[in-house]
C-alpha cells in the first residue's frame, strides 16, 4: 500500500498544475499583506474603532499579526475549494482522460487498493494546501504587523492571550483541513463518475455555491435542511476561539464532517469498483 | 525502428530477478485462458454475446472481426476493465469473478492505444506501472527500455514521444513484468513497416522460444495470418467461427491467379473447361479462377498439357478475403 501512495505522491506532485494553488496564494496573500502594510490597516483601525470606541478604550497592538491571521482565515476558506478541486477532480477522471487506466487496473492489484492511495495523497494534498496558506497568512502577518494578544469580535469581544494563540490556530487549521477534507472528498466522488476532469471541480463549486445560499437565506425550509449540509459546519475552526470553547459541539462537527468524508469516500469505492473502463 | 530480435527475446525470461511468481500451476490444464459465455449488453445493445473461446499454452491465438464487432469489449472484460453482464473468463484456471483482480497476476496486455503519464519520463512510467505488483530495479527498467530501443529517451517526458515510440514503450512494460500470458490489442498500429515486422517477430519468438501464449487482436489481417495458430472471428458480438488458421483457409472456394505470357489465349482455354468458367482477367495482370488449392497441380497439368508456359500458379485466398465473406455473410 505505501508503494501505491508513493506512485501516486509522485504523478500528483509532479505535475505543475498541483502547484497553481501554492502559486495563487503564494501571490495573493504578500499581495494584500503589503497592501495592508502600505495604508490599508488604517481603514481597518477606523471601521474597528468606530465600532468599539464608544464602549471600551482600546490600546495596545490590535491590529497585530494575529488579528490578520484570523482575518485571512476568515476570508480565504471559501476560496480555497477552488484550488483544492484542481487536484481532487484529476485523481480519477484525469486517469481515464488519458486512458492509463488501461495499464494501471490490468494488474492484480485491486481497484480498491489503487483508489484508497489515491484518496489519501488527495487527503495529504490537501493538508499540505491548507497547512501552507495557514503558515504563510500567520508568518507573513507576524512579521509585517508583530505579535500581541487577539481581538476575536464574534458573540461580543473577546481577548485572547498571546500565549494561548499558536494553541489555538494549530486547532483552528486541523478543523479547517478536515472542513477541507469534505470538499476534497466529494470531488473525489464526482472524479469516480467521469472521465472529465473539469466535471468534478464544476459539480463540487456549484454544491458548495447552492449549499451556502441556502444556509445564508432565513427560510425555514432551508434552515430545516441546514443540519445536512456539509458546508453549515465549515465554520467549526471559528468555536476554538469562543469564550468558554465549546467542546462538545466542536466533537460534534468534527464527528460529522469525518461522516461526510468518509461517505464520499464509501460511495467512489463502491462506484468505481464496478465501473466499466471505456477511456 | 524497433530493435527487437530473436538474440534478444532469448534473454527476456532469464531474469533470475524476475523468475518467481510468474510461472503458472504445473497442475493447471493446457487451456490457460477460457471464456465462458461471456455476454455484454450496454442497455438495448449486445456488444458482445455468449461468448466462448478457449486460448491453449503457448499458442498464438488471432482474435478478429470488423469494426464495432465486440473485440475490445471482449478484450476489456478479459483484463478486468469492464464487467460482462453475463457469463465469466478463467485464466489459469482461476475464475475473474471469484479471484477478481488477483487472477491478472500472470497477464501482461496492452489495450488499444498505449497510454502513459505524459508528464513523466519513461522511467518513471515503467516503474510505476511495472511496479504495482512487486518493486522493479531501474538496472531493469533501462535493460528493457534498451531492448526496445528507448533508453537514450528514458528520461524524457513521455508526452514528447511519438505514436510508435508509445507502442514500444508499452510492449517493454508487459515485457518487464514477463508474463506467461500477453493480451495484444492492435500492437502494431503506429509502427512503421519495420517496426511491425519486428513485434511480429518478437511475438512469434516469445511464443516459440518461451513458450508465453498470446491472445492477439489485430485489424490487419495479414498480420494475424502470418503468426497465429488459431484464431476466432467474432462478428456483431458473436463467435462466427474459430479453429486453425490452416484449416479456416482450406475452407470453401478460393482463387488462383495464373501467370502466363498468353493470357487471353489461356483464358479462352479455360472458358472451354465447366469447372473454370469463373477465370477473368486479373487487372494486374495474369487470370484468376476460383480454384480450391488441391486441385490447383491439376490446373498446371492442363495448362502445361495444352502448350502453354505457366510462370506462376499462386494461390489467392488469404484470411482476408476469408473474413470478408464471412462478415458479407457468403459463408457460414
Amino acid at each position: 500500500m505505501f508503494r501505491l501512495i508513493w506512485f501516486e505522491l509522485i504523478k500528483t506532485f509532479t505535475r505543475w498544475r498541483t502547484y497553481i494553488g501554492f502559486i495563487a496564494f503564494g501571490i495573493i496573500v504578500p499581495l494584500v499583506v503589503t497592501g495592508l502594510k502600505l495604508g490599508g490597516q488604517d481603514s481597518f483601525k477606523r471601521h474597528l474603532f468606530s465600532l468599539l470606541q464608544n464602549d471600551f478604550i482600546i490600546g495596545g497592538n490590535v491590529l497585530n499579526g494575529w488579528f490578520f491571521g484570523f482575518f485571512f482565515m476568515g476570508a480565504l476558506w471559501v476560496h480555497v475549494p477552488v484550488v483544492l478541486t484542481i487536484v481532487a477532480g484529476d485523481q480519477i477522471a484525469g486517469e481515464g482522460n488519458a486512458g492509463t487506466f488501461r495499464f494501471l487496473l490490468t494488474h492484480s492489484v485491486s481497484r480498491t487498493r489503487i483508489i484508497t492511495a489515491k484518496f489519501i495523497v488527495t487527503l495529504i494534498y490537501t493538508a499540505v494546501m491548507v497547512l501552507f496558506i495557514g503558515g504563510l497568512t500567520i508568518g507573513l502577518s507576524l512579521c509585517a504587523f508583530g505579535g500581541g494578544d487577539l481581538l476575536v469580535v464574534r458573540k461580543g469581544i473577546l481577548v485572547i492571550q498571546e500565549a494561548r494563540l499558536p494553541y489555538l490556530f494549530l486547532m483552528a487549521y486541523g478543523l479547517a483541513t478536515l472542513a477541507m477534507f469534505v470538499v476534497s472528498s466529494l470531488c473525489f466522488l464526482f472524479s469516480a463518475f467521469t472521465d472529465n476532469p473539469i466535471g468534478p471541480i464544476i459539480a463540487t463549486m456549484a454544491v458548495i455555491i447552492v449549499s451556502i445560499i441556502i444556509i445564508s437565506l432565513p427560510f425555514d425550509l432551508f434552515q430545516a435542511v441546514r443540519p445536512y449540509l456539509f458546508v453549515n459546519y465549515f465554520d467549526a475552526w471559528q468555536k476554538v476561539f469562543d469564550d468558554p470553547v465549546p467542546w462538545d459541539i466542536i466533537r460534534m462537527n468534527i464527528a460529522i464532517l469525518a461522516g461526510f468524508m468518509i461517505t464520499f469516500f464509501l460511495m467512489a469505492v463502491v462506484y468505481f469498483s464496478r465501473k466499466d473502463i471505456l477511456s | 525502428m524497433l530493435p527487437l530480435n530473436r538474440d534478444k527475446c532469448e534473454t527476456f525470461y532469464n531474469d533470475k530477478e524476475n523468475a518467481e511468481g510468474t510461472a503458472p500451476s504445473k497442475a493447471m490444464t493446457d487451456i490457460i485462458l477460457r471464456t465462458i459465455n461471456l455476454t455484454k449488453r450496454y442497455k438495448n445493445r449486445l456488444a458482445v454475446d455468449h461468448l466462448n473461446i478457449e486460448v491453449r499454452q503457448g499458442e498464438i491465438f488471432g482474435f478478429l472481426g470488423p469494426n464495432g464487432a465486440g473485440k475490445s469489449t471482449t478484450i476489456r472484460m478479459i483484463l478486468r476493465l469492464i464487467f460482462p453482464t453475463e457469463g465469466d473468463v478463467e485464466i489459469f484456471g482461476a475464475s475473474l469473478k471469484e479471484a477478481g483482480q488477483r487472477a491478472l497476476a500472470n497477464v501482461g496486455a496492452v489495450v488499444e492505444k498505449p497510454a502513459f503519464y505524459g508528464h513523466l519520463s519513461a522511467l518513471r512510467n515503467m516503474e510505476i506501472l511495472g511496479g504495482l505488483q512487486k518493486p522493479v530495479s531501474r538496472r531493469r527498467i533501462m535493460e528493457y527500455l534498451e531492448r526496445v530501443g528507448l533508453a537514450e529517451r528514458a528520461g524524457d517526458p513521455v508526452k514528447t514521444y511519438s505514436h510508435g515510440m508509445n507502442q514500444r514503450l508499452g510492449l517493454a512494460l508487459i515485457l518487464l513484468k514477463e508474463p506467461p500470458l500477453i493480451i495484444l490489442d492492435e500492437p502494431t498500429t503506429g509502427l512503421d513497416p519495420q517496426g511491425m515486422k519486428e513485434v511480429r517477430e518478437l511475438i512469434l519468438a516469445l511464443s516459440r522460444e518461451r513458450g508465453v501464449t498470446v491472445l492477439l487482436s489485430s485489424h490487419l489481417l495479414y498480420e494475424v495470418e502470418m503468426i497465429a495458430t488459431r484464431m476466432a472471428i467474432i462478428h456483431h458480438g458473436r463467435l462466427r467461427v474459430g479453429g486453425s488458421v490452416q484449416d479456416l483457409l482450406k475452407q470453401g472456394p478460393s482463387e488462383v491467379l495464373i501467370k502466363t505470357d498468353r493470357p487471353a489465349e489461356v483464358l479462352q482455354f479455360l472458358k472451354t473447361i465447366d469447372s473454370y468458367s469463373s477465370a477473368r482477367i486479373h487487372i494486374g495482370g495474369g487470370i484468376n479462377v476460383e480454384l480450391d488449392q488441391e486441385r490447383i497441380p491439376e490446373l498446371n497439368r492442363q495448362l502445361v498439357n495444352a502448350g502453354f508456359n505457366v510462370s506462376a500458379l499462386v494461390p489467392q485466398r488469404t484470411l482476408e478475403t476469408y473474413f470478408l465473406n464471412l462478415i458479407e455473410g457468403r459463408e457460414a
